[in-house]
């Protein structure tokens, strides 16, 4: 199998492109789409995809990235995971130097704390395993991809008997978020270029409500930039034929159903939960708790630590760029205050952030 | 953080397995898949977890697809 290379050949991305600016030749207005995922939002930057749509086709990035939509006071408990003792705090590399309220993980660590980045959950699993006498703690943060991996963790440490492992979790769900975005009028949204892996997990139908009831249709999309300009085209033409359905241009790894094992580990785990969005706010039932039956791995139940009131960083635009209606140039901080060395915002310091994107490869 | 890289399956004991890209090989668990894989199937791994098995017969007929609009564009 050598796919990759064909979903990145140059003359099929040109042959895309073409499509796209031939039926958007026939549209009446622009338009406007948005990725819901830091994975596309890296690829369109890293492949310059914007630069080969026509003028009128808009692309926009949404909230996609897990680390980025995590508030601040979130960074700011990890912080205080840190500093307790007796704690292995293990994350995910990504949280290490998101800027809480005043520390990061990374400032910790060099003070002294214990804070371990795994590969998977199941490494954190093996640490408490091997250190019984201190309290590992996890951060738990994520989408429906992760997510399922922190609920297999849990899942494990009780079958382990483990008393010693905890997760701090927020994880949040996508679909949700996007319903409020889409019925936001100064976004204008058109059509959603759907998340590839998430929806490996939650499957296509789990946008069917947004295609069906609200009107706008939606695209699970891959990630090599001939899948990005398909899905594009994909939507174009759906936006040509007045049609509103949710259609899978990822079928490769992607079904209607998705991954039913994936969905019975959060099912068993997790209960939905009302979730705070960097930017946009508390959103109902958009993200995932510690179900009852697990509240002993439940680190803010059984380990609970004080946290003062969290405090944004000031000029800092994430939270306009998290919802498209800034471009990370329009942030006074872009490249000047804010830079991946010295991140001042969560969107300048994960990969997958809209403004650590656009400075690595240009807007 | 939604990362995911397809592999190839070379080893695997029906709970866990290791699979291979470039030469990089990781092992990964089948906790989260609820289908059977075996030695040379192509796998999602996400943190050390499988989350997806590829279905060849799509990847084929999207490519197919994507080299059909490249024909229609040469023609018109």
């Amino acid at each position: 199998m050598d796919y990759a290379d064909e979903f990145r050949n140059r003359e099929i991305v040109r042959g895309l492109a073409a499509r796209i600016a031939r039926l958007a030749a026939s549209l009446e207005k622009p338009l406007t789409f948005m990725e819901v995922c830091g994975t596309h939002t890296m690829s369109i930057y890293q492949y310059g995809l914007r630069s080969l749509l026509p003028p009128e086709v808009k692309l926009i990035s949404g909230p996609g990235c897990p680390v980025c939509v995590t508030p601040v006071g979130y960074v700011d408990r990890a912080v205080a995971y840190a500093r307790r003792p007796g704690t292995i705090l293990a994350t995910f590399g990504d949280m290490l130097r998101v800027p809480g309220s005043f520390s990061s993980l990374m400032e910790e660590r060099a003070r002294g704390a214990d804070v371990r980045i795994v590969y998977s959950t199941l490494d954190a699993v093996a640490l408490a395993a091997k250190h019984p006498d201190r309290q590992v703690v996890f951060l738990g943060v994520g989408f429906e991809t992760t997510a399922p991996t922190i609920a297999g963790s849990i899942l494990t440490a009780a079958r382990q008997d483990l008393k010693n492992y905890f997760v701090v979790a927020a994880h949040k769900t996508i679909p949700v978020p996007m319903q409020v975005l889409s019925s936001d009028p100064d976004l204008g949204i058109d059509g959603y270029l759907c998340p590839a892996h998430v929806s490996t997990v939650i499957g296509g139908d789990a946008y069917r409500f947004l295609a069906e009831e609200h009107g706008v249709p939606c695209v699970v999309t891959g990630f090599e930039p001939a899948d990005i300009l398909q899905g594009l085209a994909m939507l174009v033409a759906q936006k040509v034929e007045c049609r509103s359905t949710v259609e899978i241009q990822y079928r490769r790894f992607v079904t209607r159903e998705g991954n039913r094992q994936a969905q019975k580990l959060l099912a068993e785990v997790f209960t939905p939960t009302d979730s705070a969005w960097r930017g946009i706010g508390v959103i109902p039932e958009s993200g995932l708790a510690i179900a009852e039956k697990y509240a002993a791995f439940d680190a803010e139940k059984t380990l609970p630590v004080t946290v003062e009131e969290p405090q944004e960083a000031t000029g800092c635009l994430c939270g306009e760029v998290l919802k498209g209606k800034a471009a990370p140039c329009d942030c006074p901080l872009f490249g000047t205050a804010c830079t991946p060395e010295e991140p001042v915002g969560a969107c300048m310091v994960s990969s997958e952030g809209s403004c650590a994107a656009a400075y690595k490869y240009g807007e | 953080m939604c990362l995911a890289v397809p592999m190839q399956v070379i080893i695997t004991d029906g709970e866990t397995l290791v699979a291979e890209i470039d030469g990089v090989k990781r092992p990964a668990s089948l906790m989260m898949l609820g289908e059977p894989v075996t030695v040379g199937d192509y796998v999602l791994i996400h943190a050390g977890f499988a989350i997806g098995k590829l279905d060849e017969d799509e990847a084929l007929e999207t490519l197919a697809l994507m080299r059909e609009c490249l024909e229609k564009g040469r023609k018109e």
